[in-house]
């Protein structure tokens, strides 16, 4: 039997072939694309001076401006934290390990209402943190930096989980022969360690902004909402459909869709990148 | 080697990769210090809130129609949403391991599409769809279905945001496993079914229930989107999450970290579970290891 032929026929010894991918096909255009692609289709509808109008209003862009600012220092300290995070857990033993690093995990598990309350509960004037932080002058809850710290809580598991097992991972003779050549430490760590590590730690920024960015669940009790100052992009879509105006709505919803398909292609080469870097590939 | 410190000679996890006492203090410190004000504080503090005024003002939070119904509804929804995801879930996954045609990588991207979506993004567009001036809307009213600001939304949105999670665990297990367990069972005359029942589900167990605990964690817990298409309607069309706003915004703190409670011990159970299911799945990737290099090498 020639070659191509034995291989058609072990392509298609397995079933279910049709119906599995028809039934995938089907149901992913009817719950994810087609909804998608009414807010494309909506915006198109504006035309491309209604759609240019509609997002550069004074309150929009400011907005928009808080959410991606916040988001993006929010990001920042997640990727510094969670490099030290993942450090501390991959490298060293202490009591209780195992806890703290199923910790980790509680952004993603715990429902953002809930985070959102408790962390106002927190860092409100009266609060356990807010009270001793208002006396020094700080107002965080109600204020930008309540939202940056809401940002940061729903960002740090993406921050710490995409370095930790590339730590894991890291091949013990680099540092080996970094000291064998006489390297300090910290001279090991900035040359050879973190080289290493920055494709991931970068995939952790992105992915802790675009979290950040679309967040609105633990940000809207602690932010105050007012508008011009406090007010993110994903509560004013809210503000604008709870006043039926649908254009203006759904040109902040294409602004930040777009940008997360940025995001999510940035992504995509980070992690072609960290499987190049790293000699690993990850799923 | 005179010239090589001894120390360096030590095989396994090396001297060079100890850091000093102090480093390794001050870093656990910092780092523990970090967790603790972002993450434990908060935690605790739900519950403190819930039990300020007592067991009793907490116990009485639950006993009203509204709270009851809310508990159903967020039941409800994430009693249909998850099985629905579970389907897709085998389904996609069953296509996109178990064959080879082209697209396919494009297919497993459009399936994490949603992740990358805002919440409050995916309740707006669903309210394109189907909302009374939506594309859909006219029809379904004439039919006399309500989609938005009644229970369908609800559904749908929590469909949308929990669309990826079982698909995206069972993937990389059923690819990690091969064909050539179903292939030798379809050589043997096999059905479908029995190939699904006998050797595909019994390998990809352990990722199964994992992806429908985060999905079911999530379906529970999520809150823009549904927020966005749910209306508010107390009794009616309010799930849990919702419920702990409005008590909220009534300044019925009590009553709303009450509510919140009542999530944060499902995050907390989903955690354990999540932390068991992946030592378990750690542990049997061990075995397939071990015995794959037994096979290979028989001594």
């Amino acid at each position: 039997m020639p070659a191509h032929s034995l291989s058609k026929r072990r392509r298609k010894v397995l079933p279910g072939f049709g119906l599995s991918l028809g039934y995938t096909i089907l149901y992913l255009s009817l719950i994810v694309l087609l909804p998608l692609s009414a807010a494309f289709i909506e915006t198109a509808e504006m035309g491309i001076v209604g759609f240019w109008q509609a997002v550069t209003r004074p309150r929009v862009l400011a907005a928009l401006r808080l959410s991606f600012g916040l988001s993006l220092i929010a990001a920042a300290i997640n990727a510094v934290a969670g490099l030290l995070v993942a450090w501390v857990l991959s490298r060293y033993e202490f009591p209780g390990k195992k806890i703290v690093d199923a910790a980790i995990d509680l952004p993603f598990a715990l429902p953002t209402a809930v985070a959102g309350i408790a962390l106002t509960a927190v860092y409100a004037p009266q609060g356990w943190l807010g009270a001793p932080l208002g006396e020094l002058g700080i107002k965080v809850a109600f204020a930008p930096p309540g939202i940056l710290i809401a940002l940061m809580f729903v960002g740090l598991p993406f921050a710490v989980r995409t370095v930790q097992p590339v730590m894991e991972n890291l091949d013990s003779e680099l540092e080996e022969a970094a000291a064998m050549l006489g390297a300090t430490r910290l001279t090991t760590f900035r040359r050879v360690v973190l080289p290493v590590l920055l494709p991931s730690v970068l995939t952790g920024f992105a992915m802790s902004f675009a979290r950040g960015v679309g967040e609105y669940g633990s940000v809207v009790f602690i932010s105050g909402n007012m508008p011009m100052k406090t007010e993110i992009a994903p509560l004013l879509i809210v503000t604008q459909l709870e006043q039926y105006d649908f254009h203006a709505a759904t040109a902040i919803a294409v602004v930040m869709l777009l940008l997360s398909f940025a995001i999510l292609f940035v992504i995509n080469m980070l992690q072609a990148w960290n499987s190049r870097r790293t000699g690993q590939s990850r799923a | 080697m005179p010239n090589v410190p001894p120390k360096l000679l030590s095989p396994g996890f090396s001297r060079a990769m100890r850091d000093p006492s102090w480093a390794r203090w001050l870093l656990c410190a910092l780092a523990l210090l970090f967790l603790a004000l972002l993450l434990l504080v908060p935690l605790l503090a739900v519950f403190a809130e819930a039990m300020r005024k007592g067991a009793g003002a907490f116990i009485e939070s639950f006993a009203n129609a509204d709270a009851r119904r809310a508990i159903y509804l967020t039941l409800l929804v994430a009693g249909i949403s998850v099985p629905l995801n579970l389907v897709f879930g085998l389904a996609a996954s069953w296509a996109v391991t178990k064959h080879d045609f082209p697209g396919k990588s494009l297919l497993v991207t459009l399936i994490d599409l949603p992740f990358s979506v805002s919440p409050v993004v995916s309740g707006l567009i669903l309210v394109l769809v189907f909302g009374a001036h939506g594309w859909f809307g006219h029809y379904f009213s004439s039919i006399g279905v309500q989609v938005i600001f009644a229970v369908p939304g609800i559904v749908l949105a929590t469909v949308f945001v929990t669309f990826p999670f079982v698909a995206r665990e069972i993937i990389p297990a059923m690819e990690a496993c091969g064909r050539d367990e179903e292939q030798a069972a379809v050589m043997l005359g096999a059905n479908w079914w029995q190939i699904l029942r006998h050797i595909t589900l019994p390998n990809v167990r352990w990722a199964l229930l994992y992806g429908v605990l985060l999905c079911n964690a999530r379906a529970m817990g999520e809150f823009g989107a549904v927020s966005v298409v749910s209306g508010h309607i107390r009794g009616e069309t309010n799930t849990v999450p919702l419920h702990v706003e409005i008590l909220y915004n009534e300044y019925n703190f009590v009553a709303a970290f009450a509510m919140a409670s009542l999530l944060a011990v499902l995050a907390l159970i989903t955690l354990v579970a999540k932390t068991a299911l992946e030592w378990r799945i750690q542990h049997i990737e061990k075995q397939v290891v071990t015995e794959r290099t037994r096979h290979r090498d028989p001594a």
